[in-house]
């Protein structure tokens, strides 16, 4: 292999949050993909269902996304052609795409993605609820609450203020969402266009897109140029 | 030669019809060796059962088949499982008394073990491999094999070896026994590539009998704890050693299972000193476990000897308590 070789990304996906609470899982993220500075989509769906367990959340490169989508897709059809009563659980989906991730790295081929893992599987002490990361260079570990990109910065301290365990659903939509509005105002790749995805024992579920509130009538905005004059 | 286990009947292993073959001896091919005088009734099996790429006439692979006599010249082995836990039991036996006894029992992962029959070299090498399998499995995901999927490894591996003219068919039955999401499982997996899912199974030699006894009582082993399978499961190799006297040092058992609290008891050899205690129990208790044998009592097997006849006849009498030590009837 060429030890020179390095990848850039060209369309990207920003960043993904997610969290556990008191039913499963929920994952969110917006609905952009960016070529460069241009945000060139804006109707990707960068949360997916992985088998009958899990969600898969990715940034950064979109087509790699959909690659290792096409894996999953792979691993989780011959995992239901056995039908025998087995099914590859969240933490099993995340130690597999670990091993990819890594051994990619390795060979100066990365997949140039963040990932977030998360599900429910039934265990023998009952529901277990699973959720991770990987990223490009197969840094993986576990977490109660995940964000990737930007979202580490200023979704993460939040989070790590406000998370609590058995949050309900809309306790947990509404932490979120808090999460979202920071990104969406402070960081430029984002759009004003969200998904939220839950699971749950039950199954997943991910949202039509919809749109936050934002408030932009501060009055330092009011008249941008008052303390600079000449300015445009 | 060497390698197999110790025969009872130590024979010549040729192709010209010898007694353990016998089971053969209805075949077509009988026939058509009699019209040539009947001096070889089983010669014209000869014309097909040299390699393992050739089929006979009514669509037989003789070597296969002589593959799985193999599996019955070795010393017995036993599983069986209930919905938690699974167990197996091998019949040691030593090729004198010098030497230590053979090793049956290995195992594969924390969750799955085996119980081998035929020749140990070939069984050896396989657990090897269903080692292997699991520990590749563990690394990528980070979870058990599960036990059906190792079970189809193993025999799509032993079916190659039916199929390739350069190769032989392994001489080994493995029995394969193991924990999974779905519960505990024992499988059969035989040198044809073949495999069946069981509650219980008996393989080797003087199986059937071993085999008699778990069917008279198979029903139940799904609600059985570990510890009544573990009886069970000694019962059964003792039917197999036929008057000779269990004890410990002849007989090794291992389990696997999901505990009450839902942790995993991995698969481990129970150790002797504790297979001792169990089987002084069972003959304290002489061992007739409570009130299903009544029935089945006149049903008694010829295959069985003396003294195991006249054990299994009280057992009507018998209360439901195989703990309590009971009066000796014998």
């Amino acid at each position: 292999y060429n030890l020179e070789r390095r990848e850039n990304p060209y369309v990207t996906g920003n960043s993904v949050i997610a969290m556990k609470y008191k039913d499963g899982v929920i994952m969110a993220c917006d609905t952009g993909a960016s070529y460069g500075s241009t945000l060139r989509y804006k109707s990707v769906e960068r949360i997916k269902e992985v088998g009958k367990h899990s969600l898969i959340g990715g940034s950064g490169e979109f087509s790699d996304f959909q690659e290792i989508l096409r894996y999953l897709d792979e691993l989780t059809l011959n995992d239901h052609m056995w039908d025998d009563g087995n099914s590859l659980g969240p933490k099993e989906i995340h130690a597999y795409l670990t091993r990819v991730m890594y051994n990619r790295r390795n060979k100066f081929d990365p997949l140039w993605n963040s990932l977030v893992l998360g599900g429910v599987k039934k265990g023998p002490k009952g529901d277990e609820k699973y959720l991770g990361m990987v990223n490009m260079i197969g840094t993986h570990f576990e977490e109660n609450h995940i964000a990737t990109g930007f979202g580490n910065h200023m979704a993460i301290p939040i989070l790590r203020g406000e998370w609590r365990e058995d949050m309900t659903f809309e306790e947990a939509v509404k932490l979120i969402e808090k999460c979202l509005l920071v990104l969406l105002y402070r960081d430029r790749s984002s759009i004003n266009k969200f998904q939220i995805a839950k699971i749950t024992t039950e199954g997943s579920t991910i949202y039509p897109p919809y749109a936050l509130k934002t408030n932009w009538g501060f009055a330092a905005f009011e008249n941008p140029s008052k303390g600079a004059v000449g300015t445009w | 030669r060497q390698q197999k286990e110790e025969n009872s009947t130590p024979e010549p292993y040729s192709c010209y019809g010898h007694a353990p073959l016998a089971h053969l001896a209805s075949s077509p091919d009988r026939r058509r060796g009699e019209s040539r005088g009947g001096r070889r009734p089983r010669m014209f099996r000869n014309q097909y059962d040299t390699d393992v790429t050739t089929w006979s006439p009514q669509g037989r692979l003789f070597q296969v088949e002589y593959a799985m006599e193999a599996v019955k010249q070795g010393s017995a082995c036993v599983g069986l499982r209930s919905a938690t836990h699974a167990v197996l039991a091998a019949a040691n036996k030593s090729a004198n008394e010098l030497s230590s006894h053979q090793r049956k029992v290995f195992r594969v992962a924390d969750h799955a073990g085996v119980a081998l029959a035929g020749l140990t070299a070939d069984g050896r090498v396989l657990s090897r491999f269903l080692r292997n399998e699991c520990i590749n499995h563990a690394f990528v995901y980070d979870a058990p094999l599960p036990v059906s999927r190792l079970a189809l490894r193993l025999a799509d591996k032993a079916q190659v070896c039916t199929q390739r003219s350069w190769k032989r068919p392994y001489g080994v039955g493995l029995l394969v026994a193991g924990l999974d999401e779905s519960g505990a499982h024992l499988y059969y997996n035989c040198p044809s590539g073949n495999y069946f899912e069981y509650q219980a199974f008996a393989i080797g030699s003087r199986s059937q009998a071993a085999k008699t006894y778990l069917e008279r009582r198979f029903e139940k082993f799904n609600a059985y704890t570990p510890d009544e399978l573990i009886k069970d499961a000694l019962s059964a190799i003792k039917e197999t050693l036929q008057g000779e006297k269990l004890t410990s040092s002849n007989c090794t058992i291992a389990i696997v299972g999901r505990k009450e609290d839902g942790t995993v008891e991995p698969f481990s050899m129970i150790d002797s000193k504790r297979i001792q205690e169990i089987i002084d129990s069972m003959e304290a208790a002489d061992e007739a476990p409570a009130a299903d044998v009544p029935a089945e009592s006149s049903s008694m097997q010829e295959d069985r000897g003396d003294a195991p006849a006249a054990r299994d006849a009280p057992a009507a009498d018998e209360p439901a308590a195989p703990d309590a030590p009971a009066p000796m009837d014998i």
